[in-house]
């Protein structure tokens, strides 16, 4: 399996730069062939609450934008998709767009979206929450949704803080990182956003960055357009509370700071331990198709019950 | 309980067991698969309150169970539902607290958590039953008082009443009175989400059918996006708390027994009320003008009931199984007239002969 790669070569051969998308084997980006559909954005959106409420350069509306490309290459009919988001910056997002939205509590977007799943079968359900809404007050709901394998979508905007309260530090802040409650460097460990959704059964996992938004598209889209669990984590920039305490306060230089992180699956592959250190993979890291899917199941065995 | 809530057309329930509810969650795990329903038991308490709303925003008729700690932790998402104006039906079976407290054992002590628990101003409707058949009709009531007020309802239960079996005699179902939330008469285009005419309850669209519309917990205007304008605000916290103390009438049930000629009343709610009743036969033996004035519904408070009561009796006796919850309610509309709380927190009813003791003394006085 390791075949020997100069990954900075191949990297530089991609006309996207900043790329992270470019696939050893192929010699080509795992994005293409781009779909260059047409969106019409206002259709999308709920255009009286532009401009939207996020810091200016904020990742949230890179997602926000990759999430309706997503949606529109589907060609989903937008009564039969609800947007459920948490609280925080990335919370907002459900506010903006034109489906049937749900804000729910902090950290209680998984349940609400549980309920409204088994309720209308049909529906697609897609859940944007932040790093902390997920993985720290909704802990303990995203192992157990992962396990369930309810078709929704999850998209985890991980901008490693808590944005919206003013830069306290999450689940995902880099150890050592400045935060407002750890103005002498996080001492705490993050978590393996992608490794713990796998581990708990999520049935689609990938994880991509707001450095590369076509790559977000792809992953969200494959996301969609799985049935069970999807978990996508996308790297993003709060320059505002993360970045000006740690790296950058300007957004394209945070942005960069995640991009040089990132490694494409593809390419990690054939990296080792010691080259992969301190590198983010991205990509569709797990996706199965063996596992039931929770309300079809339900349903079925229900009906099979009352025959 | 869970065949009442059946028939009042309940398809959907999410819980965590716990003890004294697992019963009703077993039941309608059973039964909801059957009538083409949902059962889902969730990884805790917060989470099945946050399926129940997700089900009845979806438009299904949504209930779950638990008891005092499971309670405490649905508190957060009862909040949502209330600013959010989401009907949905709350069993408390009611155990000793605080904390794990006395999970097999009888109390009223989340009477004043089930008014306040969660934060914020707000208004509650929370009903408490005495009997089996009480049980059965509340609880058909419940799902029609949240889905006319648009509210969550909920039931607090005892242990007693939570593990009793007594005969019931229950209706044929297609004979009951239900109500369904009012569907907006608008399209789309036009439906305004927090928009009232007439009454206090705005019109409820279920999601995906069309009405593509936004649902936060967080203060919001007539279109249902988030709002700080204090006019606005202002407007919504009256409006929550008006569509239920201005519809005291339909919403405040009571009953009273033997309080015609009554010198001294009790007050008593649940399970305590069926020991008053025993008591009050025994003390009207001995000669005692005694009678019972139960609340069915504790909450809104029936205030105005008690305050007339209070004006036609020399004394008010309130037996509760905490120490003293509903009793504050009663001196608050007493007027001049005498209240006395007689109260128990150990898990144990309160015998017949304890409100008999109680009621002499006051005799005497
Ligand atoms: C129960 C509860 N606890 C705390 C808060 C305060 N709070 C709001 S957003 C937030 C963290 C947001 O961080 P994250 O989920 O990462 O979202 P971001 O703002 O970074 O997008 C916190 C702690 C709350 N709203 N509710
Ligand atoms: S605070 Fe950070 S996460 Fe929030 S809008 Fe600003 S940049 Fe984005
Ligand atoms: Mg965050």
């Amino acid at each position: 399996m390791s075949r020997p790669t100069k990954i900075e070569n191949i990297r530089r051969e991609c006309p996207l730069q900043p790329c992270t998308n470019f696939s050893a084997e192929e010699a080509s980006c795992t994005a293409a062939p781009w779909d260059n559909r047409r969106v019409d954005y206002p259709d999308y959106l709920r255009n009286d609450k532009m401009p939207t409420q996020w810091c200016s350069g904020c990742g949230a509306g890179l997602v926000m934008k990759a999430l309706i490309r997503a949606v529109n290459e589907l060609q989903w009919d937008k009564n039969k998709v609800a947007i459920v988001s948490g609280i925080g910056c990335s919370g907002r997002m459900s506010s903006y767009l034109d489906f049937n939205t749900l804000h729910t509590p902090h950290g209680r977007t998984l349940p609400f979206a549980t309920g409204l799943k088994l309720a209308k079968p049909d529906a697609h359900v897609i859940i944007v929450t932040g790093d902390g809404d997920a993985l720290a007050i909704g802990g303990n709901h995203f192992l157990h949704a992962c396990r369930r394998n309810i078709d929704s979508t999850l998209i985890i905007i991980n901008n490693f803080i808590y944005g919206l309260t003013g830069g306290q530090f999450s689940p995902t802040t880099p150890v050592g990182s400045y935060a407002e409650t750890s103005p002498d460097g996080s001492l705490e460990p993050t978590f393996d956003t992608v490794n713990v959704a796998i581990a708990a059964g999520a049935t689609y996992v990938a994880r991509s960055a707001v450095s590369n938004p076509r790559h977000v598209t792809e992953m969200i889209k494959g996301g969609l357009a799985h049935s069970g669990m999807s978990v996508v984590e996308a790297l993003s920039n709060c320059h505002i509370n993360f970045g000006r305490r740690n790296v950058s306060g300007k957004p394209e230089e945070l942005i960069a700071w995640i991009s040089r992180q990132t490694v494409s699956h593809d390419i990690a592959r054939y990296m080792d331990e010691e080259q992969l250190k301190g590198r983010v993979v991205v990509g569709v890291l797990h996706h199965v198709e063996t596992r039931p899917e929770y309300v079809a199941n339900y349903y079925e065995k229900a009906a099979a019950i009352r025959n | 309980m869970a065949k009442a809530a059946i028939d009042a057309g309940c398809r959907f329930y999410a819980g965590y067991p716990i003890t004294p509810s697992s019963e009703i969650a077993a039941d309608m795990s059973h039964l909801l698969p059957r009538v083409g329903g949902v059962f889902i038991q969730m990884e805790d308490e917060i989470a099945s309150m946050g399926a129940v709303i997700g089900a009845s925003l979806a438009g299904l008729k949504a209930m779950t169970a638990t008891s005092g700690p499971g309670f405490s932790l649905k508190l957060e998402n009862i909040g949502f539902a209330c600013m959010a104006e989401v009907p949905c039906v709350i069993v408390n079976v009611m155990r000793g607290g605080p904390s794990t407290g006395l999970p097999t054992l009888p109390s009223q002590g989340d009477v004043m958590q089930a008014r306040w628990g969660t934060h914020g101003d707000h208004s509650i409707i929370a009903l408490a039953p005495s009997n089996l058949t009480e049980t059965y009709w509340e609880t058909v009531r419940a799902f029609n008082l949240a889905e006319e007020y648009r509210a969550p309802v909920i039931l607090l239960l005892d242990e007693i009443l939570g593990h009793m079996s007594e005969r019931v005699e229950l209706p044929d179902p297609s004979e009951l009175e239900i109500f369904n939330r009012v569907a907006p008469q608008v399209p789309p285009e036009a439906y305004l989400p927090y928009a009232t005419s007439g009454s206090h309850v705005p019109p409820m669209a279920n999601f995906f059918t069309g009405y593509r519309y936004h649902v936060t917990g967080l203060t919001h205007d007539l279109t249902g996006f988030p709002t700080e304008d204090p006019e606005i605000t202002e407007a919504l916290m009256r409006r929550l708390d008006a569509k239920i103390t201005d519809n005291l009438n339909g919403i405040i049930k009571y009953e009273e027994t033997h309080l015609e000629d009554a010198d001294i009343a009790i007050v008593a709610y649940g399970s305590v009320a069926r020991s008053a009743r025993v008591a009050v036969e025994q003390a009207r033996e001995e000669g005692m003008k005694v009678g019972v004035f139960r609340p069915v519904t504790l909450w809104p408070f029936p205030g105005k009931q008690v305050a007339h009561l209070a004006s036609h009796v020399k004394g008010l006796l309130v037996p509760e199984m905490n120490l003293g919850q509903i009793v504050g309610e009663v001196e608050r509309v007493a007027g001049s007239t005498p209240v006395v709380p007689l109260n128990q927190a150990n898990g144990q009813p309160i015998p017949p002969s304890g409100i008999l003791t109680a009621l002499r003394y006051m005799e005497r006085k």
